[in-house]
């Protein structure tokens, strides 16, 4: 990688998050996709963070554990509010 | 019977109408309780946080004015909680989370470049695959675990999750980068490494 690419590297990076969440202004979208298109690094960078991001989203959330509510509720009728 | 509109049910708690704090705990404690799960990494401490959150926002009610909305003020307590408890426990945690913020502007650069994009859906989803997203998230330094955690997992908005955290929009941006930055790191390193001892 010579220095002017990694230059454009830096300056994809910085863009990246607005990027991979649609946020990017157009001209900076098409930089991104003209440097993605010559750039292998940068490439996996951005299609790993996709799929970061939507296997994250794919996590199953976690309940209130039983209980909970009620104990909370309960503790609510003996402290003043 | 319509179902209670947050003005409505906000302006039921400034009232001290009890029945109203039951409403507001079957709403969002379920949203609570996974914030501050996701702070501490344990369930005992989050159910703690969860009742002190509810407390504190039922006995600060009156000075609610709503300019952020209910639930992103929920929120902030739960936050601000979390963070107590973490520092009570680990004073050098804060220090660490001041570093972090510090480096706020800094350039971070990827340094894995496996591309484990088109491994097979049973080894990204697999159960182990599963802790692993779930530890690398827990592990995130507070201050990007908070952004992220609220912006991913709660859906809330760039301006929702400043109010929540009373930070500016721009820091949200750059800690959510920075956040799944880090976690891509991690999550690479680990199918490399799964993948190389699996070939």
């Amino acid at each position: 990688m010579n220095d002017a690419t990694r230059q454009t590297c830096q300056q994809l990076l910085g863009d990246l998050s607005a990027y991979v969440d649609g946020e990017a202004q157009t001209a900076v979208c098409a930089a991104i996709e003209q440097h993605l298109a010559g750039c292998e690094n940068c490439r996996v960078v951005v299609d790993t963070l996709h799929k970061t991001i939507f296997l994250y989203q794919q996590l199953p959330q976690p309940d209130l554990p039983a209980g909970a509510r009620d104990r909370l509720i309960a503790r609510l009728e003996i402290e003043p509010i | 019977m319509a179902e209670l509109s947050d003005q409505e049910l906000v302006a039921r708690l400034q009232g001290g109408d009890k029945s109203a704090c039951t409403i507001c705990i079957d709403r969002y404690g379920t949203a609570v309780y996974r914030l501050a799960l996701r702070l501490l990494k344990n369930e005992a401490d989050a159910e703690d946080v969860m009742q002190e959150t509810f407390l504190n926002a039922f006995k600060a009610i009156g000075s609610f004015e709503g300019r952020a909305s209910i639930k992103t003020w929920l929120y902030r307590i739960t936050y601000n909680n979390a963070m107590m408890r973490l520092r009570q426990k680990d004073p050098a945690l804060l220090s660490l989370d001041e570093t972090w913020a510090a480096e706020d502007g800094a350039v971070v650069v990827p340094q894995q470049l496996f591309d484990w994009c088109c491994l097979p859906e049973r080894e990204l989803t697999s159960e182990e695959a599963r802790e692993k997203l779930a530890t690398a998230v827990t592990d995130l330094p507070p201050a990007l675990k908070g952004v992220f955690v609220l912006r991913e997992f709660e859906g809330l908005s760039t301006q929702e999750t400043a109010d929540a955290l009373e930070i500016s929009t721009d820091l949200v941006k750059t800690r959510l980068y920075r956040a799944r930055l880090q976690l891509r790191e991690n999550l690479a390193d680990y199918f490399a490494g799964a993948h190389a001892s699996g070939a």
